[in-house]
């Protein structure tokens, strides 16, 4: 890894620009100088910084068109579309990464899009909300009522989310389809949390590759 | 910004079809400097009708360019950054050599003894001026509708010449559709008995047909909703049907002035040619399919479409972007809203400019 994006102070930084604790673990994991295509990326901020900090060539999809605009603008280049359909133009191993942040829950068939992420990427970045975390269950169990909470805040009526898991949920599916963790990240807020995580982590970050790729 | 059309001449263009062109006279326009290490300048690639007068005040005519509010200090082509040229299309009628030139074998204008022109030969040589300015690699090529077609065969033609290709509503080929509606506009002309084979320099040109078919190709440019926005069923005058053939709608009139307007700047013979390149048109051709033709490619694509275009809809935009994509090329898309039709990408200059400025300029920056 080059000196200048030693993890701690890249770690700072990005957490800075970005305020986020996943983008953080996200750019820490990332090699310099590598492809990298980020799937439901916003106005391009992550890709961006990846661009600056690590010199990578970067991609993404996006399916709101004021958010590509902006994305486009920053000179990321961001493709208008959907992520359930969005991957299948691109040939097997197009990218180093392929990042799905926070979006997973939102997709209409994830474990689809997870193996279409396999395919298209040598190694995945997955991040997630938590459902497992205690606060959702304890808003469960009080109200009886579908849980509300910082993280999960909307009406189920109007929620974007349509599919809610648990880091138990994901090692689950990681075992049953025999992909290979390489790492994994529970975060609090911004600060990593090491025991009991399906119970303590609001967001959880994946390194995964397929076995056989 | 005031500025003036220059000219060069060439000994000779050969053609796609081994056809030799001349000599061979190339309009072009320039706007900001070209920096030490000529690595700023971005071409400006035409639509059918336009011409290299893009931005700026024409010295001649007192007129703008037809993309003069893209074009120019700290607009989306930013001329304090940028040096932005613009070239007269083989075939034309505005300074580069076409139809109504003089062929020195004849000494008379070529009209229909003009040889069959391709979107690669205009490419051609348009690199020919570049080369003449010794200019190595452009930072980017873009334009729209024809212009994108342009951009399309560049970065494919050129690969290490081109930092970054926007093809804008445009197509990688045209449709049956598209075609058809070129055919309409070269059989008014040519249904013209003023059109006389295409021998009328010096006579009275064929203006009732070249009108028809500009009075078409403006409909194509417009959409469904713009039209009813902009004159719905509106009469000029007195506010009801007078039931004559006149032309008392305001649509009718201003079919009719722009065709009118049309007949004096532009001929009807490069109207012919110029349209049939186009149908002929296919990035494809010599390769096994799109994505193969378009792998030769290394820029930077930014494709944008918009909404209300049924001319240059957004499908075939995406036939491109998705042919990139299969090669793992670098693409950026974007489908811009707008109800103005195909006369979108000269019209709509806010949402253009901030996704042209920006991604100029991190290509600039990475190129640096």
């Amino acid at each position: 890894m080059a000196t200048g994006s030693a993890p701690l102070p890249a770690r700072r930084l990005i957490k800075e620009v970005l305020g986020r604790g996943d983008y953080a673990i996200i750019g820490e994991i990332v090699e310099p100088c590598s492809k990298v295509l980020d799937l439901g990326c916003g106005e391009g901020e992550l890709i961006e910084w990846l661009m600056d900090h690590k010199r990578v060539t970067g991609a993404g999809v996006e399916i709101s068109r004021e958010r590509v605009q902006l994305a486009i603008a920053r000179g990321v280049s961001v493709y208008q579309g959907d992520i359930d359909q969005g991957l299948a133009d691109y040939p097997d191993q197009a990218f180093d990464y392929v990042i799905l942040s926070q979006t997973l829950q939102q997709t209409l068939k994830p474990l689809k899009v997870l193996r279409e992420m396999l395919r298209v990427g040598r190694h995945v970045i997955v991040a997630f909300p938590n459902f497992g975390h205690w606060r959702v269950r304890w808003a469960h169990l009080v109200s009886g009522r579908a849980p509300r909470t910082g993280l999960f805040p909307y009406e189920w009526y109007d929620s974007p989310n349509v599919h809610f898991l648990t880091i138990e949920d994901f090692e689950a599916l990681c075992g049953e389809q025999e992909w290979v963790v390489e790492r994994r990240y529970f975060l609090s807020g911004n600060h990593r949390v090491k025991s009991l995580p399906n119970l303590t982590a609001e967001v959880a970050v994946y390194l995964l590759r397929s076995m056989h790729p | 910004m005031i500025v003036e059309t220059k000219s060069v001449q060439f000994q000779s263009i050969t053609l796609d079809s081994g056809a030799v062109i001349a000599p061979v006279d190339v309009a072009f326009e320039t706007y900001g400097v070209l920096n030490s290490g000529k690595s700023n300048a971005v071409l400006i690639v035409h639509a059918f009708t336009g011409d290299a007068h893009a931005a700026g005040i024409s010295k001649e005519d007192g007129k703008p360019g037809w993309w003069d509010n893209m074009i120019g200090p700290g607009k989306a082509f930013d001329t304090n950054q940028y040096f932005v040229l613009c070239i007269n299309v083989l075939g034309g009628c505005r300074g580069t050599t076409g139809p109504s030139s003089i062929n020195p074998e004849t000494g008379a204008p070529y009209a229909m003894n003009f040889p069959m022109i391709t979107i690669g030969d205009m490419v051609r040589l348009q690199k020919m001026v570049i080369d003449h300015l010794d200019i190595r690699r452009l930072l980017a090529v873009a334009g729209g509708s024809m212009g994108g077609m342009q951009v399309l065969e560049w970065a494919v033609r050129y690969p290490d010449c081109v930092a970054a290709a926007f093809p804008i509503a445009t197509t990688a080929r045209h449709s049956a559709q598209q075609i058809a509606f070129n055919e309409v506009g070269r059989q008014a002309i040519m249904a013209d008995p003023d059109w006389n084979n295409g021998n009328y320099y010096g006579l009275k040109p064929p203006a009732r047909g070249l009108s028809v078919a500009r009075m078409v190709g403006h409909i194509t440019y417009m959409s469904d909703d713009s039209m009813k926005e902009k004159f719905g069923r509106r009469f000029r005058n007195k506010g009801a049907a007078a039931f004559t053939f006149d032309d008392e709608f305001e649509v009718e009139s201003y079919l009719r002035y722009r065709g009118n307007q049309f007949v004096d700047r532009f001929d009807a013979n490069s109207y012919l040619y110029i349209t049939k390149a186009m149908d002929v048109f296919d990035l494809a051709q010599g390769y096994p399919s799109l994505a193969q033709a378009l792998e030769r490619a290394y820029s930077r694509f930014l494709v944008i479409s918009f909404t209300s275009d049924w001319l240059y809809p957004s499908y075939q935009s995406l036939e491109i972007v998705s042919a990139l994509r299969s090669r793992n090329r670098d693409v950026a898309y974007c489908e811009l809203s707008s109800n103005y039709g195909h006369d979108a990408f000269l019209v709509e200059v806010g949402e253009q400019t901030e996704l042209i400025r920006g991604f100029l300029a991190r290509v600039y920056k990475d190129a640096a």
